[in-house]
């Protein structure tokens, strides 16, 4: 099992999912018992959570798709390919 | 090989998140809007390399960033490395859930704390070799190895980057918290 040091050593890979299994099974285990631990690794998940929803909530301006999709009926360009 | 008959079928779904990045990336809707139109133009001349069965989104991801470093990157002013602030790790953790917290009561939670606008800004205030990671990261939740090949950097420098960019960017949250005057001190 980790600890406290290797624990929060490793939060960022571990919310990015990119540990290797047993890795993240000894930082599973210690979280498991450890509410300090535990409470900044949820806090860093829901703050991850809050800047990917705030961050990607932009609205398409009008007219964009259809814009785009003129580009794949016709030449244009004007280099004498469709595109 | 994939049939551009489809194209538009299978990839326009994509639009409303790669039109995001791209106002991430350029911090303007005139250029997002310029980026986005050539960055589909680009993948449908290059469609017929597109290898079925692989990830789509990715590929699209990996043309709009290569636009994005290719053609606009080099028309704005961009801040420098060494503006990127630096704080402990678990910064913004400890300020926040720390007893120096003035007005947040028990029901506002972390999600009302920040505006959209200031989390946005301070996501596009990162430099770029610092805000490109971050955004495909955290936003885009790409992984390492796919925001590598993306940026065209070791894995590694993937890492490092994304941990130093998160810290500056929870610096410039914490930043605009106290301006508000919700953090004492």
């Amino acid at each position: 099992m980790a600890d406290c040091a290797e624990t929060i050593r490793e939060l960022e890979a571990f919310l990015d999912s990119e540990l290797a299994p047993e890795v993240r099974a000894g930082i599973e285990a210690h979280l498991g018992g450890c509410n300090d631990c535990l409470q900044a690794f949820d806090f860093h998940a829901e703050l991850r959570t809050i800047i990917s929803e705030k961050c990607r909530n932009d609205e398409l301006p009008p007219g964009l798709l259809a814009r785009i999709e003129t580009c794949f009926n016709e030449d244009f360009d004007g280099d004498g390919r469709i595109g | 090989m994939a049939d551009r008959s489809d194209f538009a079928e299978q990839a326009m779904q994509y639009a409303p998140q790669l039109y995001s990045s791209a106002l991430r990336m350029t911090r303007n809707s005139a250029d997002a809007e310029d980026l986005i139109q050539e960055t589909y133009l680009r993948a449908y001349r290059g469609y017929d390399n597109f290898e079925e069965g692989t990830n789509l989104r990715a590929w699209l991801f990996r043309i709009l960033t290569n636009t994005y470093i290719n053609s606009y990157r080099a028309r704005q002013r961009r801040p420098q490395e060494s503006e990127l602030g630096d704080v402990e790790d678990l910064y913004l953790y400890k300020r926040i859930s720390g007893v120096d917290v003035a007005s947040r009561s028990a029901e506002d939670t972390l999600f009302d704390l920040f505006t959209d606008d200031e989390v946005k800004k301070a996501l596009e205030d990162l430099p770029e070799s610092f805000r490109l990671p971050v955004l495909l990261a955290d936003v885009q939740g790409f992984s390492y190895k796919e925001i590598a090949e993306m940026l065209d950097i070791p894995i590694g420098t993937v890492m490092s980057r994304l941990h130093r960019g998160r810290k500056a960017m929870q610096k410039a949250l914490i930043d605009f918290a106290s301006e508000r005057g919700l953090l004492s001190g």
